[in-house]
Parts: C-alpha cells; structure tokens; sequence
C-alpha cells in the first residue's frame, strides 16, 4: 500500500488559513467540527511520514480481510519502538473511497485487536491514532458483527499488558473511534473533536432536523477543551494558529514531543499497576448523583 | 406478600385499557390475558417489553431478589438543551414515570436456588439508555459478581447510549467493559440477555460479550440504526435484519428462548457452572 505524500496539500493548505486563527478569537463548536473535517488536515499517513520512523505495515485480521481504513504496524519515534494503530481517512476521493472515508468494519476492528495482542507478545506500547466519522453502518458489517468487534476491543484494550497512548487527530466518531480508543492516555489536538453521536446525527434526533448541528454540537460538549473539564482526556496537544493542515512540520513536532514524553512517563509502571491504573480510570468516568 | 412483590405491585404502572393491541399482529388480546401470558401475544409471540420488576418477578426465586445501588441517578452535568426543552426536566419525568431512578435495577438473587448478581435494563427509563447511572449501576453490580464470586446475568433493553450526556455516555461502554473484563480474567461467568431492543453502544459493549449471549423471540439487536444503514446502502433491508433470530444464524448469539421459559433455561445453564 502506498502512503500518499502530504507535500501538495501543505502548500495548498498554508494559503488557506481559516479566517478565525488570532489567537484570542473564541471558536465555536460548530467551527471546531469543521476545522476537524478540514480537507488538508493531516491524517495518518501524514503522521506516519513525519512523526515516526521505519513504520512496517502489517495487513488482515486473519479472518475475514484487511480493512483499508484501519492502519497499523511497527513503528519508531524517537528512539522508541511502538505499535501504530489507528483510521486512515484517505486525503482525496480515490483515497476517500479506497479507504471508506475511515470507517472501518468489524474486519478492521479485529485487524486492531490482532495487532494489540502482537504488541503484548513483543512488549512494545501501542499508540493509537483516532480519527473517523464513525464505524461503517454498512449491511456487511452489522452481518460480520460491527458491534461484537467493537465490544470485544474495548472489553479487551482493558487487559492488555502494555501501555496505551490513545490520540485523537481529528474526529472522533462514537463507538468506531472507542473500538480503539481505550488508552492510558486519551489526548486530542486542539481542533479535534470527540463525540457520541455526529452533531447531525444528534440534531436530527433531538431536533427532529440535521439543519441544527452547530445546536447539538455546542450543546454534546465535544471540543477538546470541555472534554479536558470533564475528565474524559488527559491532555490538549496544540494546533498551529489556524489549524493542524496550516502547518504540519510545526504539528508533527508537537504530536512527537508529546507523545515521547506520555510513553516515557508510562513505562516507569509494572504490568499489575498499569491494568490498575487503567481499571481506575474507566471505573471514574461519568456523572451521577448517588 | 413479601416486601419485593410489594414494591412490585406498587411500581407496576396501572393498566389503562382492558384490552391489549399487539404492536406486530394488530390483534386485540383481552389485558388478562396478555398480562398472565408475560406480555407475549398468544396469536403471534410477539414478545412485548416487560419493566424491570416484572422481569424480576418472573425470574428470580420468590423473595430472594436484593436490590444494590438503588440511590445511584442521572444527573445533567452537561447543562444539555434542546428544542424540547432540558435533559433534567426529562430525568425528573422519566423517574416519575417508571417508579425508578435509572435505566437499569442492579441486585442480587436466586434463580432457582442458584445465586447470581444481575443488572435489568428498563426500556421505560429515557429508551433504557446508557447514563453515567447506568454504567456505574452495571459495573458496581460486575464488581458485586467479581468480589462474591457470582456468575454476572445482564438484561439488556437499551436504545444504546444517552446523547443528553455527550462523550460522558460513551465512556460507559468502556467502563461497563472494564467490569467484564475482570471477570473474564476471574474466570466468572457473564451471560447477557439481549432482549427487544438492544441497539447502538450497549450492543457495541456489555450486551456482545457475554460467554453466553442469549435473546427473546423477535428481539431487535444491532449496531447502527435501520434507517442509517438503508441511507448508506441506498436499498431497503431484509424484514429480519438486526432480529434474534438473524443475529443466531450469523453466530452472534447462543440461543433464542421464550419469555416463559427463561428461568428455567437460565437455571439450567448456571447448573453447568462448576467451580
Ligand atoms: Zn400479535
């Protein structure tokens, strides 16, 4: 498979900087959804070329296929050795449909799982890279169990014996970016967005017309700064004013920056206190009165 | 009348029709009859929802059924509006009109003399979905089962996970799992009961894990919804699309059985469990 260069679209994207990128202007939720959907944000195969290093790609889920829209294998940052993991969305309408728009099905789940376990058995941590609309709500899929794959990764991430870095790039789709997003770590970039339900999807429901998704989307409180307020994620990686697709060396290098330092400070635990750790962490989320 | 039947009698909401319409056949069933047959249609089986306490009742050994986290409920901490107005009016609703306080009873109990920790979702309760409530409820009733050595029996009837509390509700899929997970390590049982429906991110978590994932006649379950799924496809789907019976010939559930005979099936798979 060939991972496209992301050179054009730089040079492309660096004249089109959103008109809101002083840094004091308040984006809104609605704008932030778009900046996450921006055509020349980077996406994966950016990251792979300039955040890591000799990445091998390992292909199927020894089942049934391999899922384009899912990407992993071994790769190096720094001088760290890690399992790579996450959406690939695809950069152009070829590539869109090539790759499903990101939207992976049970084949690609279990792609994910396989590829969790292999790092267990080579004790290297995984970092996993979020970015997709949603799983694909295919009629194959639901066939294949779109929500048994999706159930067994989250059920299993729980026990995995190595750290896990979980990153959302850009949008964070429900249950399909869950399926791999149950990290020690849970980080977003500035512009990211993560969600239970698209705002669309939420405003045609709630609203009765998709026409209200800057409606749902302020109200389903999804940006990365009101998911750090309410202990969802752990920390904000920073965009270059105006956006991740305004500048990618600049990105790339805070992606890496961060990332280094969150495997560093993950590998000080044993293997008991960090399924602890991670037990402690999901038993905390949500908001009850009791 | 022990104090269980009475809290049953007292949460059981009043009948207000003598007859019955079934939702599939369009029959009209005398209400008696429709009640003493478990809310099944005895001209087509349709498998009606049934409330939490009603399940209990019908399933667990008279007496024996202790309700745990009960004082757990929703809260609106995201301050979340929308055009019909607000989350927290809808909480104060919905608990007013269930008797209950969240979208599943945790507890334990005796099916036939065998003791297990259980959780039964009510679909009355904001569609039974998923709130930080219920995660907690459904991963406080694992730990219940992790820490007393219980096979863990979860009743799923969900429309999936509760929009009104964002990301919030989707992080219970993950906890709820974390809570399967260690029984999965503790080598305790987890059998889910999928019944009508169980769709979207309850699914798409606890209710697929099960050792043994069993369902009721006709039961809807699925990921994504039918309507989406026909957008994506351009085509109209198969009338048992996303059924039980679906889900049992593509290998994703163990057995479809009859409401009736639930308790009895139930108890004799756990007498299987040899530890
Ligand atoms: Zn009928």
């Amino acid at each position: 498979m060939v991972v496209a260069t992301g050179v054009k679209v730089i040079e492309k994207a660096k004249k089109q900087k959103l008109s809101h990128n002083s840094k004091t202007s308040k984006v809104s939720a609605w704008e932030t959804v778009k900046i996450s959907r921006h055509p020349q944000r980077p996406i994966l195969q950016d990251y792979i070329q300039k955040v890591f290093t000799n990445f091998v790609e390992l292909h199927g889920d020894r089942a049934f296929g391999d899922d384009t829209a899912i990407i992993g294998g071994f790769a190096q940052i720094g001088n760290q050795k890690v399992m790579l993991i996450g959406h690939n969305k695809g950069k152009n309408t070829t590539e869109h449909i090539e790759r499903n728009f990101g939207m992976a099905k049970p084949e690609g789940y279990r792609k994910a799982l396989r590829l969790m376990k292999l790092a267990q058995r080579f004790n290297l941590p995984i970092v996993t890279i979020i970015d997709t609309p949603g799983a694909f709500p295919g009629l194959e899929a639901e066939e294949r169990g779109q929500a048994e794959s999706i159930a067994r990764n989250i059920t299993e991430m729980a026990n995995i014996e190595v750290p896990i870095i979980s990153l959302v790039i850009g949008e964070g789709g429900s249950g399909g970016a869950l399926g791999i997003g149950v990290g020690d770590r849970i980080l977003m970039l500035s512009n990211a967005i993560y969600s239970v339900i698209s705002p669309e999807g939420c405003a045609s429901i709630l609203w009765r017309d998709a026409k209200y998704a800057p409606d749902a989307a302020e109200a389903l409180k999804i940006t990365a700064q009101a998911l750090l307020e309410n202990n969802i994620i752990d920390e904000i990686i920073k965009e270059p004013a105006g956006g991740a697709h305004t500048d990618y060396e600049q990105m790339a290098s805070e992606v890496n920056k961060v990332l280094l330092r969150n495997l560093k400070s993950l590998s000080n635990y044993s293997v008991a206190e960090l399924l602890d750790m991670r037990f402690e962490k999901y038993s905390a989320m949500g908001k009850f009165a009791e | 009348m022990s104090w269980y039947t009475k809290a049953i009698e007292e949460k059981k909401p009043h009948r207000k029709t003598l007859w019955v319409h079934c939702k599939k056949c369009k029959s009209h069933i005398w209400g008696e009859e429709w009640e003493k047959n478990l809310n099944v249609c005895p001209n087509c089986n349709y498998h009606d929802t049934i409330t939490s306490w009603q399940r209990i009742e019908l399933l667990f050994d008279k007496g024996s059924f202790h309700e745990l986290f009960e004082n757990i409920s929703p809260v609106d901490s995201l301050n979340f509006t929308d055009l019909k107005g607000s989350y927290k009016d809808k909480i104060q609703a919905n608990k007013k009109k269930s008797g209950i306080s969240e979208s599943v009873i945790t507890g334990h109990g005796k099916i036939k003399g065998f003791n297990v920790a259980t959780a039964i979702m009510d679909f009355r309760f904001l569609g039974g979905s998923l709130g930080s409530g219920t995660g907690e409820k459904i991963l406080q009733a694992a730990n219940f089962a992790y820490d007393y050595g219980l096979p863990y029996i979860v009743f799923s009837a969900s429309g999936g996970a509760r929009m009104q509390e964002g990301v919030l509700s989707l992080m219970q899929m993950a906890k709820t799992c974390a809570g399967v997970a260690r029984l999965n390590k503790k080598n305790i049982p987890f059998i889910s009961v999928l019944l009508n429906p169980t769709t979207g991110g309850v699914t798409a978590s606890y209710a697929m894990m099960g050792d043994l994932n069993i369902s009721e006649p006709g039961a809807v379950i699925g990921f994504a919804g039918r309507r989406v799924i026909e957008q994506t496809i351009g085509e109209k789907l198969p009338d048992d699309f996303q059924t039980a019976e679906y889900l049992l010939e593509h290998g994703f559930i163990d057995s479809i059985v009859q409401r009736k005979d639930m308790r009895d099936y139930l108890a004799n798979v756990l007498s299987y469990y040899n530890r």
